[in-house]
């Protein structure tokens, strides 16, 4: 039985979710609503873009901080969680959180009533957040703007597994959720 | 009050020099003499003397560049010295002080004793001093330049009476050359040939029109501290002390309101080692419930070894606070700006960022990225070509021709175009020198490819190569 989104997505508030994929700063870009902190580390060199976010949210009401390794990331995820100032977190991550780390930042996503995304490579997920998502971008022949994603989770404490191939529409800035290539009348392509 | 080597009398009381002594300044492309000491005057040298020919008159001068700069803060800490002899003390000039004693003659043993009392101290210091004393500004100026504290002013020279120099040579040619000459003369053809500065100033230094002396206000001081008969150690006892100190802090800038921007906690041990906790904040602020917690990080990292003794605290940078009405509006910025400090205090408050939006086609230059504690988010975002959701510098794939690749390896991976969307031509702004945009323009396309990531790339024709260069949704 197929499980619909909107039982997943927007993220459970107060908890910490972890995204990993190609498609994964997209993710944590549509997920975020109101105020962000985006926490990335200060050495890496690939800069997100306010060009590439507006379609997908307002760049003002982004906050950046550089932190110079992830022990300050973490550091600072936690502090913003727990203050609750901002409503969203999303802090990225380059190598994989022990049980400790994974379980404090839980902890203070908890205490701040903050919801927290934290983009991870992949496989370095850790067994302390809520759910696990993978997205990927998905290639459609048909429409020249597509921003046709597959989303899928991979970990889910609090409910069952699904997939679902996403569409953000830019003019009424919302998700539609679109079957895959092969479920959809007279498509003969195979599933993405 | 005047000091007339000012300036040598301050670098001499560093590092005194038993021979001439001279400082120079650079002006109209020679070195000057600025200020030299009396040894120097006495083998002949002076002001204004260009100081190649005063290393001819004197091989062994030894002097120094001026610091005009230096100069005036030390004139304004003699300022403050000055206010124990009256409570009205202005600058005369750069290198002189003008007292109002008025009332306050009597508490030094009368005139005398108070001119005895300003040599003796200022010679002790090692400063050269002039004083003159008058009932008028101008006539203690007078005395002071001219002559000794009680010379009668008609005796003194014209020059005293602070008028240009042309002005005394043509004076002197008419054959007025003290103050009392021109007091009898005939006003009315003199103010017509020297205009009224020459009359205003002879009235003023006689009295006839007042000039009134302009203190100088103490500029606020924004520090307590507080000396502990037993040396504590506990943090809670350092919060305790520094949420103590705090309040009469915080209600000095309230009362003028200012906000603390960066502040700065010393701690003094019992060894008389000092250590120093500095909090930037991301905005002004005088709420010592507010600052208190931001402390705490930085008070916990402090070693008390044997002891605290002493704590001070300093707001070292302050900004105007105007008091603002409290609602619900104004309670959610306080708390992002006290996270921002907060964090700020870990990494470092410049790397707490914001993107702000920048005039230019280029788009790594499309957005200016600034310290969020000194700016102000901004709308006006617009984009009238998709852009890229992250980007990265630019990675050589091997492909060639002017399109696209069908199949190219980009991070270790075999990727096929499903469609390219372009030419989009951005030529480099030439008026700013970017060595990454050398190659020459660029002709962007938006490559869709069948693996999914749909990528950004460029073409430069003028040094044919393929870059890919960021990443979309």
């Amino acid at each position: 039985m197929r499980v619909a989104l909107h039982t997943l997505f927007p993220l459970r508030p107060a908890r910490v979710h972890e995204v990993c994929g190609a498609g994964a700063l997209g993710f944590a870009a549509i997920a975020a609503r109101g105020p962000v902190l985006w926490i990335r580390e200060a050495w890496l060199s690939d800069t997100l873009t306010p060009q590439g976010l507006l379609p997908l949210f307002d760049p003002s009401q982004l906050l950046l901080a550089r932190p110079k390794d992830q022990m300050d990331a973490l550091a600072v995820a936690e502090e913003a969680l727990k203050d609750g100032a901002l409503p969203y977190v999303v802090l990225e991550i380059t190598r994989p959180l022990d049980l400790r780390e994974g379980r404090r930042v839980q902890l203070a996503a908890k205490a701040g009533g903050t919801t927290g995304v934290c983009i991870i490579p992949e496989n370095m997920g850790s067994n302390a957040s809520e759910t696990r998502w993978r997205a990927t971008p998905v290639f459609e022949p048909e429409r020249q703007d597509s921003t046709l994603m597959r989303w899928e989770t991979i970990k889910n404490k609090s409910g069952t597994l699904g997939v679902w191939h996403v569409r953000w529409n830019q003019q009424t800035s919302r998700l539609d959720v679109v079957s895959p290539v092969g479920e959809r009348p007279g498509s003969s392509g195979t599933s993405g | 009050m005047w000091f007339p080597r000012l300036a040598s009398d301050r670098v001499l009381r560093a590092r005194p020099v038993d021979g001439p002594f001279a400082l120079t300044l650079k002006a109209d492309n020679t070195e000057r003499i600025y200020c030299l000491n009396r040894a120097a005057e006495r083998v002949g040298l002076s002001r204004g003397m260009s100081f190649a020919d005063a290393r001819a008159f004197c091989p062994d001068l030894i002097s120094q560049p001026a610091r005009p700069d230096l100069d005036a803060p030390f004139l304004a800490v003699l300022r403050r010295w000055a206010t124990r002899y009256c409570p009205w003390v202005g600058y005369e000039g750069a290198d002189g002080l003008v007292l109002d004693v008025t009332g306050a003659v009597h508490l030094f043993g009368g005139e005398p004793g108070m001119l005895a009392d300003m040599h003796a101290r200022c010679a002790r210091a090692g400063l050269e001093l002039r004083l003159g004393l008058g009932e008028t500004r101008g006539a203690a100026w007078a005395r002071a330049h001219f002559g000794n504290p009680h010379s009668p002013l008609t005796e003194l020279p014209v020059a005293a009476l602070r008028i240009e120099d042309r002005m005394v040579t043509a004076l002197q040619r008419l054959g007025l050359r003290r103050i009392g000459d021109l007091a009898t003369a005939v006003r009315a053809p003199l103010a017509r040939r020297f205009g009224p500065e020459l009359m205003l100033r002879l009235d003023q230094a006689l009295g006839h029109v007042s000039e009134p002396i302009s203190p100088e206000g103490e500029p606020p001081h924004y520090a307590t501290r507080m000396s502990l008969p037993e040396p504590i150690g506990l943090t809670e006892d350092v919060m305790g002390v520094t949420a103590r100190l705090l309040i009469p802090l915080c209600d000095k800038l309230k009362a003028q309101e200012m906000g603390a921007r960066r502040l700065c906690l010393t701690l003094r041990r019992v060894d008389q080692g000092r250590q120093q906790v500095e909090l930037r904040l991301a905005a002004p602020m005088h709420d010592p419930n507010r600052i208190l917690p931001l402390f705490v990080r930085g008070v916990g990292e402090v070693a008390a070894g044997f002891g605290i003794d002493q704590i001070r605290i300093e707001a070292t940078l302050v900004e105007p606070l105007p008091a603002q009405q409290i609602g619900s509006r104004h309670s959610s910025p306080d708390q992002l700006n006290d996270l921002i400090t907060r964090i700020g205090t870990r990494i470092g408050l410049e790397n707490v960022q914001r993107f702000l939006p920048a005039d230019s086609h280029i788009p790594e230059r499309a957005f200016s990225i600034a310290p969020a504690a000194y700016s102000t988010p901004e709308r006006g975002w617009s984009v009238r070509r998709s852009r890229p959701l992250c980007l990265f510098p630019p990675e050589s794939i091997s492909a060639s021709g002017s399109q696209p690749p069908a199949q190219f390896r980009w991070r270790r991976m075999r990727l096929t175009t499903g469609r390219a969307t372009g030419p989009e031509r951005i030529a480099p702004e030439w008026w700013l020198p970017d060595d990454k945009w050398r190659s020459g323009v660029r002709d962007y396309w938006k490559v869709d490819t069948r693996e999914g990531r749909r990528l950004w790339l460029f073409y430069t024709p003028q040094n044919p190569g393929w870059f890919v260069q960021g990443e979309f949704t």
